[in-house]
């Protein structure tokens, strides 16, 4: 699906968390939000997914205004950064709610929800945590639980907010590579916040780069890389 | 610093806690002895009183019209007060963790007044608001809605001095719980019950529970608010408590202590029913534990 964000700004009384701005997501992308914190990046996140509604401007989902829509109606499948697993339920439990949830109509047979979540958990490459509790599960564990829950409700995008930030460097690794294979098999346009450069060079197609919720440069990460818009594209780069 | 950090080294083999054990067993038993004298030993004296003559003449004066008619209204006030009081305690919490709004550090001092307010203060208080002296209560009066030395007032006084135990049960827990799986299952397609039910509710059910209970138990033991709202209208708006300072009043000690060890057991009863649950729900309590 392709995203476009127009003129969007967002004010937490008196104070500008976003100037107006503007960005075209390509449908299939993955793209990362980069930025220090205070940037605005999860804010501009939010409200792609619903959560947070604009001060100005709107946000096109495949050409067409999605600011009358829900978030429930919006479909996004949301990964948040301490993951917001439900503690009371177990992991299969946890990526059948958004299934559940659905109105009866729509709402499949308890067969078919049983193998969709099965499925999820064998992309995740977690087959046998279905019964555990998620205090059971490590920290890389319940990510990719969050990812799976996410992707149950057949999403048309999927929104990540720091989604290896809690994690050691190792498993890091390995999960944006397991970020990316999901993104490359599922093809849906992706788009994750981050702190890390690094991380958003190594796995992102596009990056936008933020900075006192303004964009400051929007690129491939060879270009970013090689010719930084500004001073502060250049020293945060470095750092 | 070197030195100092040597000298501070613990000695293998004995615990990190420093604390001689001649102060850990003082401390261990002071307390013991404190909760023997302070706790047990007034709640033994009831029953022995109670059973003084034996359990016939204690059952005969719990037969009685008046203390029958006690234990019914004590009971229905704490079945209509504390799942009103629940609600709103859910809903007061609710308002005060997940919205912000003006007033709000106002809203959480009005929800501690019952606790500081004297409960006679309170059933003052309501007396004069719905009484036939205000214009309120005489339009109350007027129209034939008796609440002031009546049923609806004893509810009300009930209410006003029970409200805070919910809410102030359950405002730590959900602000420490913030709002992210609320978030998640919008974000999954749930509406707002449907989060409400199997997210919220499932969370704070703990909490929810030692609320309810602590309000139930202070709902049926009661006296300050009720005794002046209710103006003591024997087996008519007389609560257990109200009944047995009545009839000890009146010398008749067995009756009173029957009584009073029937209120004691209805507050053993909800300590036991809040042990057991724990206990069946032990597991699945270190579960879902905050990780």
């Amino acid at each position: 699906m392709h995203i476009e964000i127009d003129a969007i700004a967002k004010s937490f009384g008196g104070t500008d968390a976003l100037h107006p701005v503007s960005l075209a997501i390509p449908s299939g992308a993955l793209i990362a939000l980069l930025g220090p914190s205070g940037s605005g990046k999860t804010t501009l996140l939010r409200i792609l997914g619903g959560l947070e509604f604009p001060t100005a401007g709107r946000v096109l989902f495949d050409g067409a205004d999605a600011m009358g829509l829900s978030v429930q109606a919006r479909r996004a499948g949301f990964v948040f950064q301490h993951y917001a697993l439900f503690r009371h339920m177990t992991v299969f439990e946890n990526i059948a709610y958004g299934l559940r949830a659905r109105p009866r109509r729509t709402r499949p047979p308890e067969a078919e929800i049983a193998r969709r979540v099965t499925k999820l958990l064998d992309l995740i490459q977690l087959p046998d945590i279905g019964d555990r509790y998620t205090s059971q599960l490590s920290g890389g564990q319940r990510q990719r639980v969050a990812l799976a829950r996410a992707l149950a409700i057949e999403p048309r995008m999927l929104l990540l907010d720091e989604p290896f930030g809690a994690l050691d460097a190792k498993v890091r690794k390995e999960l944006r590579q397991g970020l990316r294979d999901i993104h490359d098999t599922t093809g849906l346009t992706t788009v994750f916040v981050t702190h890390d450069q690094e991380e958003a060079l190594a796995l992102a197609d596009l990056v936008v780069v933020m900075s006192m919720g303004r964009i400051e440069q929007v690129g491939r990460p060879a270009d970013i890389r090689a010719k930084p818009a500004s001073t502060f594209v250049r020293d945060f780069m470095a750092t | 610093m070197t030195d100092a950090t040597l000298t501070h080294a613990t000695p293998q083999g004995t615990s990190v806690t420093t604390e001689p054990r001649l102060f850990r067993w003082l401390l261990t038993g002071t307390v013991l002895a404190l909760m023997a004298v302070l706790l047990f030993a007034p709640l033994l004296v009831v029953f022995v009183e109670a059973l003084g003559d034996g359990i016939a003449v204690a059952l005969q004066s719990l037969a009685m019209p008046d203390a029958r008619s006690a234990i019914l209204l004590t009971l229905t006030v704490a079945v209509i007060a504390v799942p009103l009081n629940a609600i709103a305690g859910i809903a007061a919490a609710w308002a005060i963790t997940k919205f912000e709004f003006r007033g709000k550090a106002f809203l959480i001092t009005l929800i501690d007044l019952p606790f500081s307010v004297s409960p006679v203060v309170a059933g003052l208080a309501l007396v004069l608001l719905f009484g036939a002296n205000s214009t309120f209560g005489a339009w109350l009066v007027a129209n034939d809605m008796r609440i002031v030395f009546a049923f609806p007032g004893i509810v009300l006084a009930t209410m006003f001095v029970t409200f805070p135990f919910v809410a102030r049960e359950l405002i730590p827990v959900m602000i420490e719980q913030g709002r992210a799986e609320e978030e998640a299952a919008l974000t999954l397609g749930a509406g707002g019950w449907r989060v409400f039910l199997t997210v919220t509710l499932p969370n704070i059910r703990w909490a929810l529970l030692y609320g309810v209970l602590l309000c139930n138990a202070r709902a049926m033991g009661e006296f300050g608010a009720v005794a002046v709202i209710s103006g003591k209208i024997r087996g008519e708006t007389t609560t257990m408590p109200i009944m047995i300072e009545m009839l000890y009043n009146e010398y008749l000690s067995v009756a009173a202590f029957a009584l009073a060890a029937v209120l004691a057991l209805l507050a053993l009863l909800t300590l036991v029913l809040k042990s057991l649950l724990e206990w069946r729900h032990a597991g699945l309590l270190a579960a879902t534990r905050r990780h």
